[in-house]
């Protein structure tokens, strides 16, 4: 297994979060959700570290980890996009407003942009379908979007970074 | 303690949230706190009220005054107008569509009049996080009554009631009850089953946020019937707001001695925690959702055994739906007669519908089984928008099927549902118009499924990676008469030989579409057209130079910077820059964008 080389409070934090859990296997999938709650994303590094402390092979947790779409093993951007791809969205035209977001940022879906602003994802329903089609940024809910308002999002969110 | 004499209920569901209601609420509260009248009217946040496409909504009790769309600037004409004249802010209430007339009332209104409510009976009316209010609606009264009753009598109610599982499978509750109950073991598990992932249902989260107690209550008269001490409820990580809910609402439970060691003075002890999923649709499978519990990938596993007979660490496991359980409480309480009085000959009571797409209605309704989906998409969901024709109605999410125009008289029901070659799901309506081409509607729910397929069997993982490539091929012209066969052969092939229902059903939106729109796959593979002109290799947006006014709207409208011209001459749009968005078309005055 290759070193690890986190500082010594992350890996104290991981394993308080594991022993929390009593280093059960059974509780990996909620040990998962509080790390990358902490950190934000699951690397390899705290995939092995979370394997040592509940005594399972490490490519039990990677195989979980990629299992679920929830949980990420690169960092999102400081906003991260989210287009929502629920049958209601897709309907009502939310492929062109996530193209629209490709376009505009010159990232592909599951990437994040150089200056680690912006992640973009595609979601399955967010629930809002009366305001379909559908796009949150971090907290922010955007609705009844076209290809014409993505320019507009994208530049609010960067003039909030300037100022 | 103040006595209210008014109160404003202000929807706190996830969608009217995204439009800012809490801020309504926190205006409200200004303006009659300015008023004086802080005291005689409270504020109350209520879960989902269904009519989503009007949101946000705001109701005051007791004159039943519905107001849609209201913004947070409202708040100052509600309290004076409303509260303090007594005079209805006409400008925000519902308009009927028929008459043009302002209605005032729910109960008047086309969305709501043909709704019978049970599982939904409180969302909308009550705060979900104040126990009290449960209560005072007969919350709790059916745990009360039952645990005075023998299991077996509840059982036999629940069976009697016709009630059959909600999630989608349609198995009979009272059945799994009493296979839960029959086996001997010394640790039993209660689960609910709260992993909703079918784009474009949100009825479960609905109920959660605005109705958890029902649910909590339900699970501990299971645990008494089935001699389950232990309850799980297995939810998507991705609904923050129902696991608050639910939080809250355990917390309550607990400290009124509903949930916890000896429950009412009976012996009966019943506790409930919360397991996270974590974005597997496959999980709402109940063999996968087990082994998402015990902290593994969710793959399911071959049945039998069921869950009720070896679950959860291998003890016996009863798991239910949420909207399953929110239906046990009033069947207790109003007796299996009532219930299955209620519904069509195999199909009781009623189903919630999550009413969305191409409809005007948006929202999240509930009808007695049998309804057909002309009264549900007519005159519930008040007609297609804009005008356009109705062309289908998906039924039943990636698993399900497209229904046309000769299924609009159907009764909705399980079975009919099935014979027509789609399911009831869990209860998703998706409606398409004459926009929307088939082929990629097919498309969109493999995409998924491909996604979602864990891998464990072969012909769910492979065969639908290589019916997703064939549909592919066709939407983007390059498909050839001889697919047609093929995607028919294989689906076949897919549906007989998965492990589990999500391999087993996903084909049925190929098959479906196949079966009702046959002649727009032979368009899109003999004459490499797109009926609806949504594909986007198969056509192209024209500007008409004698409509065109040269107005330059499209030019400055378009994202791609794809059309040019000089003002007061016709444009034109450059086709290789164009991303076939649209937009250009829809901003339009003249009319003189078409597609070829």
């Amino acid at each position: 297994m290759e070193k690890i080389c986190m500082s010594q409070k992350r890996i104290d934090e991981i394993k308080a979060v594991c022993k929390e859990h009593g280093n059960d296997p059974g509780e990996l999938i909620n040990v998962l959700h509080t790390v990358q709650g902490k950190l934000g994303y699951l690397p390899k590094e705290v995939q092995e570290l979370i394997a040592m402390e509940l005594a399972i092979p490490a490519a039990k947790v990677y195989g979980v980890v990629t299992f679920y779409s929830f949980f990420t093993m690169r960092p999102k951007g400081k906003y991260p996009i989210s287009v929502c791809m629920g049958t209601a969205c897709y309907v009502r035209g939310a492929e062109k407003v996530l193209d629209e977001f490709r376009r505009q940022l010159g990232i592909e879906v599951g990437e994040t942009t150089a200056d680690g602003l912006f992640s973009l994802d595609s979601l399955r329903c967010v629930g809002a379908c009366g305001l379909a089609p559908v796009v949150t940024v971090g907290q922010k809910v955007f609705g009844r979007l076209t290809p014409s308002n993505v320019k507009e999002i994208v530049e609010e969110f960067r003039r909030m970074e300037e100022a | 303690m103040a006595q209210f004499s008014n109160y404003i209920l202000v929807c706190g569901g996830t969608g009217c949230r995204a439009s800012h209601s809490e801020h309504i609420i926190t205006a409200l509260r200004k303006e009659l706190d300015e008023a004086g009248l802080s005291d005689q009217v409270q504020v109350i946040r209520t879960g989902c009220f269904g009519f989503c496409e009007q949101g946000p909504i705001v109701k005051t009790v007791p004159d039943n005054t519905f107001y849609v769309s209201v913004k947070p600037e409202d708040a100052g004409e509600i309290v004076r107008e409303h509260l303090v004249k007594g005079r209805k802010v006409e400008r925000l209430l519902y308009v009927a569509p028929d008459t043009g007339k302002h209605v005032a009332d729910s109960r008047h209104m086309d969305f709501y009049k043909p709704q019978v409510r049970i599982a939904l009976r409180n969302c909308g009316f009550i705060d979900p996080e104040n126990i009290n209010e449960y209560i005072a609606r007969d919350g709790y009264a059916a745990l009360g009554k039952v645990l005075e009753m023998q299991p077996e009598e509840v059982i036999k109610e629940i069976m009697d009631s016709g009630l059959r599982g909600r999630g989608g499978g349609g198995f009979p509750t009272g059945l799994k009850w009493k296979i839960t109950r029959e086996v001997q073991a010394d640790q039993k598990y209660v689960v609910c089953n709260a992993d909703e992932g079918d784009p474009g249902a949100f009825m479960d989260r609905s109920i959660l946020e605005g109705d958890p107690h029902s649910i909590i209550e339900a699970m501990a008269v299971n645990g008494y019937c089935t001699g389950a001490s232990r309850g799980m409820i297995y939810i998507r990580a991705e609904y923050p707001l129902a696991i608050h809910r639910l939080e809250v609402a355990i917390a309550q439970a607990r400290e009124y001695g509903l949930l916890g060691d000896d429950i009412l003075g009976t012996g009966f002890s019943f506790d409930i925690e919360i397991r996270y999923g974590a974005g597997a649709f496959v999980c709402g499978e109940e063999t996968a959702l087990i082994h998402s519990m015990e902290g593994k990938r969710g793959e399911p596993s071959v049945k039998p055994p069921f869950p009720s007979e070896s679950g959860y660490k291998g003890y016996p496991t009863n798991v239910n739906n949420v909207e399953t359980y929110a239906n046990i409480p009033p069947i207790i309480l109003r007796g299996a007669q009532w219930f299955s009085s209620i519904g069509t000959e195999k199909s009781k009571g009623t189903k919630v519908f999550a009413l969305a797409g191409k409809v005007n209605n948006v929202g999240l309704i509930e009808v007695p089984m049998g309804t057909t989906l002309r009264e549900v998409i007519f005159d519930i969901g008040g007609g297609i928008k804009n005008g356009k024709r109705f062309k289908a109605v998906q039924t039943g999410g990636p698993s399900g099927g497209c229904l046309t125009e000769k299924h609009l008289d159907t009764p909705i029901d399980y079975d009919n549902l099935l014979a027509s070659g789609s399911m009831m799901g869990s209860g998703g309506m998706i409606v398409m118009d004459e926009d929307d081409c088939m082929v990629s509607v097919a498309k969109f729910y493999l995409e998924f499924t491909v996604e979602e397929s864990c891998g464990k069997c072969t012909p769910c993982r492979i065969g639908n990676k290589r019916l997703l490539e064939i549909l592919d091929r066709i939407t983007k012209g390059k498909g050839c008469e001889e697919d047609l066969t093929e995607l028919r052969n294989l689906a076949g092939v897919i549906r007989d030989t998965s492990l589990c229902a999500l391999g087993q059903t996903a084909p049925n939106p190929v098959l479906s579409t196949m079966d009702n729109f046959w002649e727009e796959y032979v368009a899109h593979v003999r004459d490499k057209s797109c009926p609806a002109h949504q594909c986007r290799d198969l056509m192209s947006y024209v500007i008409d130079p004698k409509s065109c006014k040269g107005c330059s709207l499209c030019s400055r409208v378009c994202p791609a910077n794809a059309i040019g011209g000089v003002l007061k001459q016709p444009y034109s749009i450059d086709q290789a820059a164009c991303i076939k968005c649209g937009t250009c078309m829809d901003k339009c005055k003249f009319g003189a964008i078409g597609v070829r």
